[in-house]
C-alpha cells in the first residue's frame, strides 16, 4: 500500500524517517525511501536498463511524482527550474551510459548558477565496470568537472547514506549539482536503510555566519560613502526570501542605489526609484555608469563574471570593494576586495541591518544628493528605449507588451538564450524573487522549455511564460510532449527573428556583416507544430493583434506556443563591447560609438 | 590563469592537503590544478590515518599571490577536503624528498660518483660491477646538485617521490 501524501515540506528540511531506520529493504526501494525522507515530491527523470530496478520500485508508488521527459537534458533544466522557483532541491533519475551523459549539460548549467540538484544515475553492475559493458560509461569520471561532488555506490550498505549527504551537499553552502551513480546490482541487493536524520557529514561544514569585525568594518565603509552602489547577484535568491527581505531594508536604511546581474533580478523590486536596473554587457546605462563611477562598492552575492566587469583593469577604478559571497574562492577571484566578507547572504544582511541601525548612520546629505543627480543624468539617456513601429513587431516591444499584460497575475518566466534573454531581462519587470530563471553562466540555448515544465510543476496554478529564441527553443522543442503529457500549460512565447540574432549581432559588429550561418532556414511552422504536440499554436505577424493574441494565449489553459514574427534585424542595446570598460557602452541611438578592439575580439 | 595583477611576482609555496581517502580525492585534486589552468610542480599522497581514513596530499604549486589564494580557496572547496594549510607562509616547515638514482660506469668514473655520494650521505642499495643505485633524501634543491653531478659521471635513471613537508614546532595540522 502506497503511503498517504503528506504536506509539503519546509524548504531543504527532510523529514524524518518514518520507516524504522535499521529496516532491510533492496536498493532500489531505499532510494525511493530516501527521496521520499528527504521531502522529495517530484522527480525528473527518464528509464533504462540500469535504473530497471528504480523504476519498478517508483511503479504506482503515489508518494513520488514522476515527470517522464524526452531526453535527459530536459529532465536536468526541468530540475532546475523546479529548484531556482520553489527553493527545493530538483531531482533528476537516469540511466547510465547515454542517459548520464545527455544530463551533462543540465549539471554544467546547474553548477555554473548554484542550482541544488541531485541526479541519480543507473551505472552498469560493479563487476562489469571498466568492461566497456553495454552503456557503460565513466560518470563519476564525465561528471566530476559539472558537479559540485559526485558519488559512486560500491556497497548497498552506504547507499541510503550517500544519498542523504547529496542532499546536504547539494543545497549547503553555495549550492550546487550532486550525482549518486548507482550500479544495478547494488539496486537489487538488501541492505539496513539509514533515515536523515542519522546523517552528518565528515567535513563539509559551510561557514554562514560572516566574520563580525569585518561587517562592522563594511559598514564602516558604507557609512562615509559618497558614491555608494550594491551590486547584487544570484546569492541574494539563493539565500532564501529572507536575504530579499533584508536586502531591501537595508537598500531603504542607506538610500543607497542599487543594480543586480542577471541572476538576481527580482531580489530588489524593479518598480522602486532606488533600482537602477541590470548592469553588465546589456546592462542599463546609469547602472553601468555608477559602477564605474562608485567609491564604495557592496558586492552582495554576486561573482565579478566577466560579463559584469568588462575590461577587468578598468573595471570601477576608483573603488573600495565590499564582497559578501558564501563561497571563499569566489572572493578575489576576479576582482580584488578590500572588505572580503564569507558567509551566506542573508545571515551577512542581518548582522549590515543591525550595525547600520545601532550606529545610527547617516551618509553624508550633499554628497548622496550630488550622486543621486549624477545617477538621474545617466538615467535621462533612457538606455532601453528603442524605435518602436506600428507595421512591424519590435521585439523590446513584444517583451513591454507581455510584461504590461500578465504583471498583475502569479506569473514566472523563463528564457532562452540570446537576443531575446537580454530583451526579457531589459523590458519584463520582476518585483520578487524567484519569479526569473534563466541560463546565465553557461548561457544554455534549450533552458527555458524544459526549465518552464519545472516551474510548472512547482507551481501548477501560476502563469509560466518561456521568453524564447526560435533557434534556442529547437534544442528541446521535444518537452513540449512532456508538458502535454503532465497537463503543464507552459506558454512558450516565440521572438521569431529567424536569426540566431545574438550571433548575427555579434558578426555585425564584429565580422564585417558575415553572417556565417547565423540565418536558420527552413524553420518548422510554429503553429502547426504546437498542434502535432496535442496544444494551442498562435501567431502575431502585426503590433495592433499582438495583445488580442497574448490575451488569448493566457486564457488558453493548455500549453501554448506563442510564435510572434518580429523584426530580424533588431539589435540588443545599450552593449559593453567585449574588452571595453563600463563607461565605453555602445548605446542604441549614439553616432559616435566605440567598437571593438582588436584583444576584445578573442574574447567571447 | 593570467595573474590579475600584471608583473606580479611567481612564488613558490608547498601546500599540505588533508582529505578523506575515498575513491576519486586525488582524481579530483588534479582535475582541479589542470581545469583552471594552475601548476603542479610537485605532489605527493599518501594515507596517514588508517583508523579514520584520511589522506595527506603535498603539493608544490608556483602562481603569484593572488592565484596561490585562489587555489587554497578551491582546494578547500572540494567536499572531501578537511584543511589545506600553506607551508610557505603559515607556517616554518620542514621539506624533504627522497630520489633513487642510478649511476652506470667504471674505473675513475665510478670511484669518483661514490666519493661524491659520500659528501651527500647517499646510500648505495643496490651495485653491480658497472652500476650504483643511490638513495638520498633531503631538501629538493641538494637532490638536484647531487643528479646534476651525476650526469657526467653516468646517470642512468632517477625516480623522485614528490616533496613531503611538514610545519615545524609541537602543533600538528
Ligand atoms: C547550446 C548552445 N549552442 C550555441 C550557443 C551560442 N549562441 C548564443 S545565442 C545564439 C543564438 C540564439 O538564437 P535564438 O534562440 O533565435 O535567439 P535570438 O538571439 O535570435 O533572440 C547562439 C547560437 C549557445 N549559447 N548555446
Ligand atoms: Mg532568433
Amino acid at each position: 500500500m502506497p503511503a498517504p501524501k503528506t504536506a509539503t515540506p519546509t524548504a531543504n528540511e527532510p523529514r524524518d524517517a518514518k520507516t524504522a531506520p535499521g529496516r532491510v529493504m533492496d536498493g532500489a526501494h531505499m532510494v525511493v525511501q530516501a527521496l521520499v525522507d528527504q521531502g522529495v515530491e517530484v522527480i525528473f527523470g527518464y528509464p533504462g536498463g540500469a535504473v530497471l530496478p528504480i523504476y519498478d520500485a517508483l511503479f504506482e508508488d503515489e508518494r513520488i511524482r514522476h515527470v517522464l521527459v524526452r531526453h535527459e537534458q530536459g529532465a536536468t533544466h526541468a530540475a532546475e527550474g523546479y529548484a531556482r522557483s520553489s527553493g527545493r532541491p530538483g531531482v533528476v533519475l537516469v540511466t547510465s551510459g547515454p542517459g548520464a551523459t545527455n544530463a551533462v549539460t543540465g549539471l554544467t548549467d546547474a553548477l555554473m548558477d548554484s542550482i541544488p540538484l541531485v541526479c541519480l544515475t543507473g551505472q552498469v553492475a560493479t563487476h562489469l565496470i571498466g568492461s566497456d559493458a553495454f552503456q557503460e560509461c565513466d560518470t563519476v569520471g564525465i561528471t566530476r568537472p559539472c558537479t559540485k561532488h559526485n558519488y559512486l555506490v560500491k556497497d548497498v550498505n552506504d547507499l541510503a547514506r550517500v544519498i542523504h549527504e547529496a542532499f546536504y551537499v547539494a543545497t549547503s553552502g553555495r549550492p550546487g549539482p550532486v550525482v549518486v551513480d548507482i550500479p544495478k546490482d547494488i539496486q537489487f541487493q538488501q541492505g539496513p536503510y539509514t533515515g536523515p536524520s542519522q546523517v552528518r557529514h565528515r567535513t563539509y561544514r559551510p561557514r554562514v555566519k560572516g566574520d563580525y569585525a569585518r561587517i562592522q568594518e563594511a559598514v564602516e565603509l558604507m557609512a562615509h560613502a559618497k558614491r555608494p552602489i550594491f551590486y547584487t547577484g544570484g546569492g541574494v535568491i539563493n539565500s532564501g526570501p529572507a536575504a530579499s527581505q533584508l536586502l531591501r531594508e537595508l537598500v531603504r536604511l542607506t538610500g543607497f542605489p542599487v543594480t543586480s546581474t542577471l541572476m538576481g533580478l527580482g531580489a530588489y523590486p524593479a518598480h522602486d526609484p532606488q533600482w537602477l536596473g541590470m548592469l553588465g554587457m546589456h546592462g542599463t546605462y546609469e547602472a553601468n555608469m555608477a559602477m564605474h563611477d562608485c567609491d564604495v562598492m557592496i558586492n552582495i552575492g554576486a561573482r565579478f563574471d566577466d560579463r559584469v566587469t568588462g575590461k577587468l583593469d578598468e573595471f570601477s577604478p576608483g573603488s573600495k570593494k565590499i564582497h559578501v559571497d558564501i563561497d571563499p574562492s569566489s572572493i578575489n577571484k576576479n576582482v580584488h576586495a578590500d572588505v572580503p566578507i564569507v558567509g551566506d547572504v542573508a545571515h551577512v544582511l542581518e548582522d549590515m541591518v543591525r550595525i547600520w541601525k545601532a550606529r545610527n548612520a547617516h551618509p553624508d546629505k550633499a554628497a548622496m544628493a550630488s550622486w543621486w543627480g549624477a545617477i538621474e543624468g545617466w538615467r535621462g539617456r533612457k538606455s532601453l528605449a528603442f524605435k518602436n513601429s506600428s507595421t512591424i513587431i519590435k521585439p523590446q516591444y513584444a517583451v513591454q507588451r507581455l510584461y504590461e499584460l500578465t504583471k498583475d497575475r502569479d506569473v514566472y518566466i523563463t528564457t532562452e538564450v540570446g537576443q531575446h534573454q537580454m530583451w526579457a531581462a531589459q523590458h519584463y519587470h520582476f518585483e520578487e524573487p524567484n519569479r526569473w530563471m534563466t541560463s546565465g553562466g553557461l548561457g544554455t540555448m534549450g533552458y527555458g522549455l524544459p526549465a518552464a515544465v519545472g516551474v510548472q510543476m512547482a507551481h501548477p496554478k501560476s502563469l509560466v511564460i518561456d521568453i524564447a529564441g526560435e533557434a534556442s527553443v529547437l534544442m528541446t522543442m521535444q518537452e513540449m510532449s512532456t508538458a502535454v503529457q503532465h497537463d503543464l500549460p507552459i506558454k512558450i512565447f516565440i521572438l521569431n527573428n529567424e536569426y540566431m540574432g545574438m550571433v548575427r549581432q555579434w558578426q555585425q559588429l564584429l565580422h564585417g556583416g558575415r553572417y556565417s550561418h547565423s540565418y536558420t532556414a527552413s524553420l518548422p511552422d510554429f503553429v502547426k507544430l504546437a498542434e502535432a504536440y496535442g496544444c494551442v499554436g498562435l501567431r502575431a505577424k502585426t503590433p495592433d493583434e499582438l495583445d488580442g493574441k497574448i490575451l488569448e494565449m493566457i486564457e488558453t489553459d493548455k500549453p501554448v506556443i506563442f510564435d510572434c514574427l518580429v523584426d530580424k534585424h533588431e539589435n540588443c542595446y545599450p552593449m559593453i563591447p567585449s574588452g571595453r570598460a563600463h563607461n565605453e557602452m555602445i548605446l542604441g541611438d549614439a553616432e559616435d560609438q566605440p567598437g571593438v578592439t582588436e584583444e576584445g575580439k578573442m574574447l567571447v | 590563469m593570467p595573474p590579475l595583477v600584471k608583473d606580479a611576482k611567481i612564488e613558490r609555496h608547498t601546500l599540505s592537503v588533508l582529505v578523506d581517502n575515498e575513491a576519486g580525492v586525488l582524481a579530483r585534486v588534479i582535475a582541479l590544478f589542470s581545469a583552471r589552468g594552475y601548476n603542479i610542480e610537485s605532489l605527493t599522497v599518501a594515507e596517514v590515518d588508517q583508523a579514520v581514513h584520511t589522506s595527506r596530499i603535498t603539493v608544490v604549486t608556483t602562481g603569484t599571490a593572488m592565484m596561490i589564494e585562489q587555489i587554497k580557496a578551491q582546494l578547500d572547496r572540494l567536499v572531501p577536503v578537511h584543511k589545506v594549510v600553506d607551508l610557505t607562509v603559515e607556517h616554518d616547515a620542514v621539506e624533504r624528498e627522497m630520489a633513487l638514482v642510478k649511476v652506470a660506469g667504471t674505473g675513475e668514473k665510478r670511484v669518483e660518483a661514490m666519493r661524491l655520494s659520500d659528501i651527500f650521505r647517499a646510500r648505495v642499495i643496490d651495485t653491480t660491477h658497472t652500476s650504483f643505485i643511490f638513495e638520498i633524501s633531503g631538501a629538493p634543491s641538494k637532490l638536484d646538485k647531487f643528479i646534476d653531478l651525476m650526469r657526467p659521471l653516468g646517470l642512468v635513471d632517477v625516480s623522485r617521490t614528490g616533496v613531503v613537508a611538514i610545519a615545524r614546532g609541537p602543533e600538528g595540522m
